[in-house]
């Protein structure tokens, strides 16, 4: 009998949880507010469905009702994507050791 | 385009990417570099979707305007948001993030043919219950992170809302959920859909309304890890490797998070999914202790002077300095006491301020050296062998209480033992109590001098009189 790619599914998920378990504990408690807006960032990942609904209209009838939705998540998806990396790499590149400011 | 397996591989290394980009995170010297591997990663995923995809008509013209409109968007917000107005910027990102969960959802629920998912009307069944799911995480994450937002914000006030049955009803609105996916399941009704997603808001929205102001760490952590979820459950609907994989690190993450906001309050994890919180405790024990105790009040001429005389100062800040904006007083004040050869470090509470990692953050904008900067564990021993403690918007996170008063609201909550140091320096406008709405014994030990001002103003004053 066939394994149902649920449960290959299920399995990526389940070792996913066990892999971010082990990594965000390791996350040093001072980086604890980049780690949030990098995961926010990530999570926007979620943009690949948006531009599979969006793309599916034809030449014709670009914005369909399904399509309308997709768009709309393109952009909220895309200021996450976008403000998520930017304000990480802002706020990292404020944490500096001693020895790096010599002056 | 390319072939769904060659797709999927790349989707594969994506979540790959997304893993080391949160690995990077354990210093701050490969964190950047960290930060680079997601940027990596989230290019791969989107240039692979569009070959997938392969459709270059009109749409794909109108998908990247639309893209460029949100990024721009994102990168200006970005680059203006003050540091100080981190947490809500991560409310409203988490909201972002809820509701294109949502619509994602709703795009497939409507036009399931281009994601494989069987035709309108008769939907495949297990991808109906993963849509479904994604759809209500998500919606009660759009909702419950724009409450959050609001009251980071000071547009909704931070206390608590609370009425009779509240939890009763939240769980009637939880089972509701369901029992409506289940008949959409049987019936594939779109309006049994909608409701789905209308009632989750709601549920959203009556989660976090009752939680205060003050206990906005586990909140936003909590919402971080609903995203994270919400995000999963439309991977799974798209069976899409890279969304399911960074919905479980994502998911995993926020509960970290709410698990380590949680101890640091000495709560129970229950006890926050529920809500509530914040409002127990801000009722009785306030008139309890009403008889006057003396208490020392100082300037910043005193201040100065017991600082000038030390050898040793820990800075406890919490989010009065966030709101007074002293970060980079502060640290122009240490800068003047090093000067002096005095051995300055600073000790941060987990809760200290409104999201995990909130105080460091700003510290770190105040160009304050991370390896100057303890967490609680690291540094409490050093409290007495310490000259003088500077508390600056701290209040509850250094309440004795914690350790010695079973009765008391915090009993248990792990704080920062400040009264241990030679002398004790309190920064506070008054002498009202903190969120936990109980008195602080610290206030009126003999070794404690309050400085009554708002941070900012003090810290400069102290400054002018440390020359």
């Amino acid at each position: 009998m066939e394994i149902d790619p649920f449960i290959f599914r299920s399995s990526i998920f389940i070792l996913s949880i066990f892999i971010g378990y082990y990594v965000v504990w390791s996350v040093t408690p001072s980086l604890h507010t980049p780690l949030m807006s990098v995961t926010n960032a990530i999570s926007s990942v979620i943009i690949v469905g948006a531009i599979i609904a969006a793309l599916a209209g034809s030449t014709d009838s670009v914005f369909g009702i399904s399509s309308i939705f997709g768009f709309l998540a393109i952009i909220l998806a895309a200021i996450n994507i976008f403000g998520g990396f930017l304000v990480t790499q802002r706020m990292l590149q404020m944490y500096k050791k001693k020895k790096d400011k010599k002056k | 385009m390319i072939s769904a397996n060659l797709s999927a591989i790349f989707y594969l290394i994506s979540g790959i990417l997304f893993i080391l980009a949160l690995r990077g995170l354990s210093s701050p010297d490969t964190s950047r570099q960290g930060n680079y591997f997601g940027i990596a990663g989230m290019i791969i995923a989107i240039v692979v979707t569009f070959l997938s995809v392969g459709n270059f008509s009109n749409s794909l013209v109108y998908v990247l305007i639309f893209l460029l409109i949100g990024g721009a968007i994102g990168a200006f917000i970005a680059f203006r948001i003050p540091m100080t107005a981190m947490p809500e910027l991560v409310a409203g990102f988490h909201s972002l993030v809820g509701l294109a969960a949502v619509f994602v959802a709703i795009a497939a629920f409507l036009n399931p043919e281009v994601f494989n998912l069987g035709v309108v009307g008769r939907i495949k069944l297990a991808s109906l219950i993963e849509m479904s799911i994604g759809a209500a995480v998500g919606a009660i994450t759009f909702s419950g992170s724009i409450i959050a937002f609001l009251k980071l914000r000071g547009i909704m006030s931070g206390s608590p809302i609370t009425f009779s049955g509240q939890h009763f009803l939240n769980l009637i609105l939880g089972i509701g959920i369901f029992v409506l996916i289940y008949y959409l399941c049987k019936t594939q009704l779109s309006n049994i859909f909608w409701t789905v997603i209308i009632i989750s808001f709601l549920v959203g929205v009556l989660l976090i309304i009752p939680i205060g102001g003050a206990d906005m760490p586990v909140v936003i952590s909590m919402l971080n890890s609903y995203s994270g979820w919400a995000a999963a459950g439309i991977g799974f609907t798209l069976e899409n490797t890279a969304l399911i994989i960074t919905g479980a690190l994502v998911g995993s993450s926020g509960a970290i998070l709410s698990y380590i906001m949680c101890k640091a309050m000495n709560r129970s994890f229950v006890s926050v999914i529920l809500g509530g919180f914040g409002a127990d405790s801000s009722s009785d024990s306030i008139n309890d202790k009403k008889e006057q105790k003396p208490v020392k009040s100082g300037n910043a001429e005193d201040a100065a002077f017991l600082m000038k005389n030390a050898s040793s100062v820990i800075i406890v800040p919490g989010y009065g300095m966030a709101v007074a904006q002293a970060q980079h007083a502060l640290r122009e004040m240490v800068d003047k006491l090093k000067k002096n050869d005095i051995k300055v470090t600073y000790a941060i509470h987990p809760v200290a301020g409104r999201m995990p990692g909130h105080m460091n953050v700003l510290l770190a904008e105040a160009n304050v050296p991370y390896d100057e900067v303890f967490e609680l564990e690291d540094i409490n021993n050093d409290f007495a062998n310490s000259d003088v403690a500077f508390v600056i918007g701290a209040n509850d996170v250094t309440n004795p209480v914690a350790k010695t008063d079973p009765k008391s609201p915090i009993f248990g909550m792990p704080v920062l033992d400040v009264e241990k140091c030679k002398s004790v320096l309190f920064v506070k406008r008054s002498l009202s109590p903190g969120y936990a709405g109980i008195d602080n014994e610290l206030f009126y030990k003999d070794n404690t001098l309050m400085l009554f001002a708002d941070a900012k103003k003090m810290t400069e004053d102290i400054v002018k009189n440390l020359d």
